[in-house]
């Protein structure tokens, strides 16, 4: 369980998240959508501890442990994944070579021996299917040369070798097509479980038809102004985000 | 479009036109240097004992030395004995105290050069110091600025009318012991501008410098010193023309410049030096050493130039980045024609915390010139966060013309980042095939190109100058197409 | 510099004695240039970065009288010498050691061996190439190798032959005192040869090494070599390495050199691009912590018409390392359709480390496509965030990224094997492990 209370968050002294209160439970998949520059991405910037933000007041507690005493890889380790926007290109740091860093740094924090070369390409070849990430892409650099497409399906491809307890898309939509936003999304679905739980940020009604979250968030100028199911989604789809926020009195 | 294509036709077919001579009465102390020669400078210009003290240290660590050989130049043998350290073209009044009267002569020189000295027919915005062979001529607006507490003149009335503040400053950028022909200028300077911008002001118009050589076997050694205060701003213009001679002209100048907190300075050149003739002979040696220090936090200074005259061009307008947060800029065109060489550049030194510094670099070769950027970057080991960027294009118009790019890096601190870039490339055929196509002449094709080629720093300097920059590109490549 | 001076005067008799009538040829005017000139003092532009004198101001003995020096090298074979199918050589200090010799017989005509021996059995070849590149007037420390060396390595690949074994030669330093070793080399690749030559230097005693050494390459018409060399020693070694390489028409190399663990090192490489359609890659790599040194200083002449070059150097800095690049392209008149390209990038590790880099491009011709870009930085952050994100732990993503950061140079190697083994070194040496093993006498100690 993520619970997240009075957060606020700035970056080179601006704030952009000025209180955020919010829970997400085990099994539950939450969505926050808002306005461009409303501190969307700052928030998953902030769970998952980009040193480039600073958390200047408030707490993030997963489960029962406080992540902002972590440094962004022992919570990766607790089980955080962060599904970026704009994936980081690594030259000259092949696919295999880097995951097979990340996911024996997951088993050495699990009391786990490192996984033996053969197990590991063989669970490499499995968990490829889940997205249809072709071969070739496995032995490239991270992320270099990838389109836009590929390199999304690439992000849902770690998650499933990593097996995350909290995941964060951050509008893995943008820049997909229809085809590739059904793989992204089913990948996704596949790897869900009643433990798991996640976090969505996106735009789009799109995504979240495939998605199903619980629970919708409206984020507007780093306050969430609205929470409510399902629904929203289809409302705001429609009449966009000026009668909340005339509602909340902005 | 095609106002500026037959502006830049009608340009293009000229040839340096600033070439004449004034003929007026002009006072030359005899050839030759020695102490005396530094003493009777110093007389002349009725200067404080601190201030001959300082030349004559300057002269006498100057006889110690050797001219400097590393610049990728063939440079003549200059005969220091045979040259006037001093020429005054302004007639001396029988009365001994009083403003002198500027010859009628010289006003029209100035006008003829576009400068006109009247303040009613001045360029709108434009205060001018108007200085030939080694006097100040004149300095207009002086009074419009003095009540913003701005003070600006030449550095010889400076002298005597601000001693604090130029004994002060002068010699704390670049000390005579700096280099070789520093230590030249620093024995026998004459005139120049000194520009003062008190603390918070900012100046209300451009401030000039246009110089100008006459006298025939002068060097000219100016001095400038420009001051600017906490959270002041100024921009600053410099023009040089000369005429032509079959000689050599020695033009060895410092340039100071002093940036306090969160103060800006402007400065931009536009050089135009008589470059000799197309067989090479003759033409102005330009020499020169400028530097600012960047000494407050926050505090900026951007170098503009554009060099299309001399025949030899060794300067290096360089920055000291102390002040935390201090940032400095360099924009360079240099244009090289039939035998012209230049060796041009700038030294970025870091020493402050988060400082930085840009560099562009656009150098342009044709007929049998040599065209050479040679740039330092230094980052010295408390320079955290230091940045640099650096890049450096040269154009070649022939095939026996040279292009040379030296760029030096240190860097001693683990948090910097420093980048430069090179191209060397030539000017492409599709598109002169395109222009020609077109109906536009090669030779205003070449102009055409080679001013978009150089427009991220023409664009840099103010409009008036980026309007005689432009024209001068063409002129200085006239002839260079087959 | 006195001190060479004397001990060339007092052992002339000697060095003559102990090399061949080709070699000694040159001694006395060699010896005349560097009486003359000196150590080059850093005024010299391609000295700028290197105290020369400095280096060789220590008292270092020579083995003048070719003493035998007991050795195993394959001691050395045992700690770093992979399972690469090479054809492989030993030279001791500065003399080639034939007792253990391949198995594998090269082709036809290819000669590997020892420079002094082949001055003897093939004099005119050698004399028709030895000390021409290599010029005593135009470097001190040609001179002073000119003056000294009595032996080193020579091949030879005749006219049309192509080597498809890889040649390589292990540089072992061997002694019981501070040693100067002058180790001299000649490669000659006639029209239409191929070979591929891999120096190694490995030092199997903990004390003070100064070697200096010489390499003239001649790249026929057509010809195609590639040369690697790797240094592998220690912290008191002091190599000055002067490589010259003239290329023929229609030729091309691939020059390597990487320095993985050394003390000072001076490497100057130049490269002359003398015949058109030439092509020539030259690509360094330079991994220095603790006090190492390292000035690589490179020129490329490009003499004539539509040949291409190509050069990446790239160098990890940690701890008080101070390392200087200084790369010369030279595209001299007439020299139209060259293509150049120059790349130095650098990471800085540490507070201490310091890096002096100079790309230069001097261009006499119009008609050109050259550029040169250098860089000095640290480690992407993003990309660090981006690893840390998937749980790796901060000095493995460091570890990785400068893993990634020198394997843009090992992958121009063409050599499989080597280029493996490389990965392997350099991610070794990232982890401050490199000469820990069992095989040797140097990490037995």
């Amino acid at each position: 369980m993520l619970e997240i209370r009075n957060l606020h968050a700035s970056i080179n002294g601006k704030e952009i998240l000025k209180g955020i209160d919010l829970t997400i439970r085990d099994g539950e998949v939450h969505a926050i959508m808002g306005t461009n520059g409303a501190g969307k991405s700052t928030l998953s910037h902030v769970i998952v501890g980009n040193p480039a933000y600073e958390v200047t007041e408030g707490e993030i507690i997963f489960n029962g442990k406080n992540l902002l005493e972590m440094n962004t890889e022992e919570r990766a380790l607790e089980g955080i994944f962060l599904s970026f926007q704009q994936p980081v290109e690594i030259p000259g740091v092949s696919m295999t070579h880097f995951m097979r860093a990340a996911l024996n740094a997951r088993r050495k924090h699990e009391g786990l021996e490192p996984l033996p070369a053969g197990e590991f390409l063989k669970l490499m070849r499995e968990k490829r299917k889940i997205v249809e990430l072709d071969s070739k892409l496995a032995n490239r650099s991270v992320n270099e040369g990838f389109s836009g497409g590929e390199k999304k399906r690439n992000e849902i491809f770690q998650m499933a070798m990593l097996e995350p307890r909290f995941s964060i898309l951050d509008e893995t939509d943008s820049g997909l097509d229809v085809d590739a936003l059904r793989i992204v999304a089913e990948g996704f679905n596949k790897l869900r479980r009643p433990e798991t739980s996640a976090m969505v940020i996106t735009h789009y009604q799109r995504l979240l038809d495939y998605l199903r979250p619980d629970i919708i968030h409206v984020l507007i100028d780093g306050r969430i102004i609205k929470t409510a199911g399902p629904e929203l989604a289809l409302e705001i789809e429609e009449k966009g985000f000026d009668w909340i926020k005339e509602e909340a009195g902005l | 479009m095609e106002d500026r294509n037959s502006f830049v036709r009608e340009v293009a077919e000229k040839t340096y036109e600033y070439g004449f001579t004034t003929d007026v009465q002009t006072e030359i102390i005899d050839k030759g240097l020695n102490e005396d020669v530094v003493r009777l400078i110093s007389q002349k210009k009725g200067e404080p004992d601190w201030l001959l003290e300082f030349r004559l240290e300057a002269f006498r660590y100057w006889q110690k030395q050797e001219e400097p050989r590393w610049g990728h130049l063939k440079m003549p043998v200059i005969d220091y004995q045979d040259i006037s350290y001093y020429a005054d073209p302004t007639k001396p009044s029988d009365k001994k105290e009083g403003p002198r009267e500027i010859d009628p002569e010289l006003m029209k020189t100035f006008d003829k050069l576009g400068i006109p000295l009247e303040e009613r027919l001045a360029l709108s915005g434009t205060a001018v110091d108007a200085v030939m062979d080694s006097v100040s001529v004149k300095t207009t607006f002086r009074e419009k600025l003095r009540e913003k507490g701005i003070i600006f003149c030449s550095i010889s009335e400076a002298v005597r009318e601000h001693p604090e503040l130029v004994r002060e400053y002068l010699g704390s950028v670049v000390p005579y012991r700096d280099n070789y022909f520093a230590a030249l200028n620093s024995a026998v300077f004459s005139d120049g501008s000194f520009v003062y911008i008190p603390e918070g002001v900012r100046c209300p118009m451009e401030l000039s410098t246009y110089f100008r050589i006459n006298a025939r076997g002068t060097g000219q050694f100016e001095r400038t010193l420009i001051v600017c205060c906490d959270n002041a701003y100024v921009s600053y213009l410099e023009g040089c023309t000369a005429p032509m001679r079959d000689e050599n002209q020695l033009h060895a100048a410092i340039v100071e410049i002093v940036v306090m907190e969160n103060a800006e300075v402007k400065y931009s050149t536009v050089q135009n030096w008589y470059p000799g003739d197309k067989e090479g002979k003759g033409g102005v040696l330009n020499l020169v050493t400028k530097r600012g220090h960047l000494r407050g936090a926050n505090s900026r200074l951007s170098w503009t130039q554009v060099e299309t005259g001399s025949a030899i061009t060794w300067k290096y307008p360089s920055c000291v980045l102390s002040g935390e947060g201090s940032q400095a800029e360099f924009y360079s065109v240099a244009v090289t024609n039939n035998f012209q060489q230049a060796d041009t550049g700038t030294k970025m030194i870091h020493l402050g915390k988060n400082t930085k510094s840009t560099i562009i670099s656009k150098g342009i070769s044709a007929g049998k010139s040599q065209n050479s950027y040679r740039g330092l970057v230094k980052v010295g080991s408390k320079a955290e966060g230091a940045r640099n960027y650096s890049s450096c294009d040269s154009l070649l118009l022939g095939s026996e013309c040279g292009a040379h790019t030296f760029p030096y890096m240190d860097v001693q601190n683990d948090t910097a980042i420093v980048e430069h870039e090179a191209t060397t490339s030539k000017i492409s055929e599709e598109q002169l095939l395109y222009c020609n196509q077109r109906g536009i002449p090669t030779e205003e094709a070449v102009s055409l190109i080679v001013n978009g080629y150089a427009k991220d720093v023409i664009n840099k300097l103010p409009m008036e100058f980026a309007v005689e920059a432009q024209k001068l590109l063409g002129v200085s490549l006239e002839g260079s197409v087959g | 510099m006195k001190q060479y001076i004397e001990l060339y005067e007092q052992c002339r008799g000697m060095l003559n004695g102990h090399s061949a009538p080709v070699l000694n040829a040159l001694r006395e005017e060699a010896f005349g240039h560097f009486r003359q000139m000196g150590f080059p003092s850093q005024k010299v532009e391609r000295y700028k970065y290197t105290d020369v004198a400095r280096h060789f101001a220590p008292d270092f003995g020579l083995n003048l009288n070719r003493l035998s020096i007991p050795v195993n090298p394959y001691e050395v074979f045992k700690c770093d010498v992979p399972n690469l199918s090479t054809s492989l050589y030993f030279v001791v200090n500065d003399q080639f050691y034939d007792k253990a010799l391949p198995a594998v017989p090269l082709p036809e005509g290819v000669v590997v061996d020892s420079l002094c021996r082949a001055a003897e059995t093939f004099p005119e070849l050698v004399k028709h190439h030895y000390g021409t590149l290599a010029r005593s007037r135009k470097d001190a420390l040609n001179a002073l190798n000119t003056m000294f060396c009595q032996d080193g390595l020579f091949v030879y690949v005749p006219r049309n032959v192509v080597v498809e074994r890889p040649i390589q030669i292990v540089n072992v330093l061997r002694s019981d005192v501070s040693l100067m070793v002058n180790r001299r080399v000649l490669v000659i690749l006639e029209e239409g040869a191929s070979a591929t030559l891999l120096f190694c230097d490995h030092a199997m005693d903990s004390h003070a090494f100064l070697t200096t050494q010489v390499i003239e390459t001649f790249v026929g018409e057509n010809a195609h070599l590639e040369l690697y060399e790797l240094e592998e020693t220690h912290v008191r070694n002091t190599r000055f390495s002067n490589l010259y390489a003239d290329q023929k028409a229609y030729s091309s190399a691939v020059l390597d050199n990487i320095t993985l663990h050394n003390g000072v090192t001076r490497n100057r490489t130049d490269l002359t691009l003398s015949g058109e359609y030439a092509e020539t890659t030259l690509n360094g790599l330079v991994i220095a912590d603790k006090e190492q040194q390292v000035d690589n200083n490179t020129l490329i002449d490009h003499r004539v018409p539509h040949c291409q070059s190509q050069q990446l150097y790239k160098y990890v800095l940690d701890d008080k390392a101070r390392c200087a690049f200084a790369g010369r392209v030279l595209v001299r008149e007439g020299a139209q359709k060259t293509v150049s390209q120059e790349t130095n990038a650098n990471l800085l590790g540490s507070r201490e480390a310091r890096i002096y880099t100079q790309p230069m491009l001097e261009i006499y011709a119009d008609d050109v496509k050259c550029s040169h870009g250098s860089t000095v930085g640290q480690l992407g952050e993003q990309a660090m965030f981006y690893m840390q994100q998937r749980g790796i732990p901060y000095e493995e993503a460091r570890m990785l990224l400068k893993f990634a950061f020198a394997a843009d140079v090992l992958s121009t190697i063409h050599l499989d094997a080597l280029h493996d083994r490389l990965n392997y070194l350099v991610d070794k040496r990232f982890r401050g492990e490199l000469n820990k093993c069992e095989g040797c006498r140097m990490c037995k100690n």
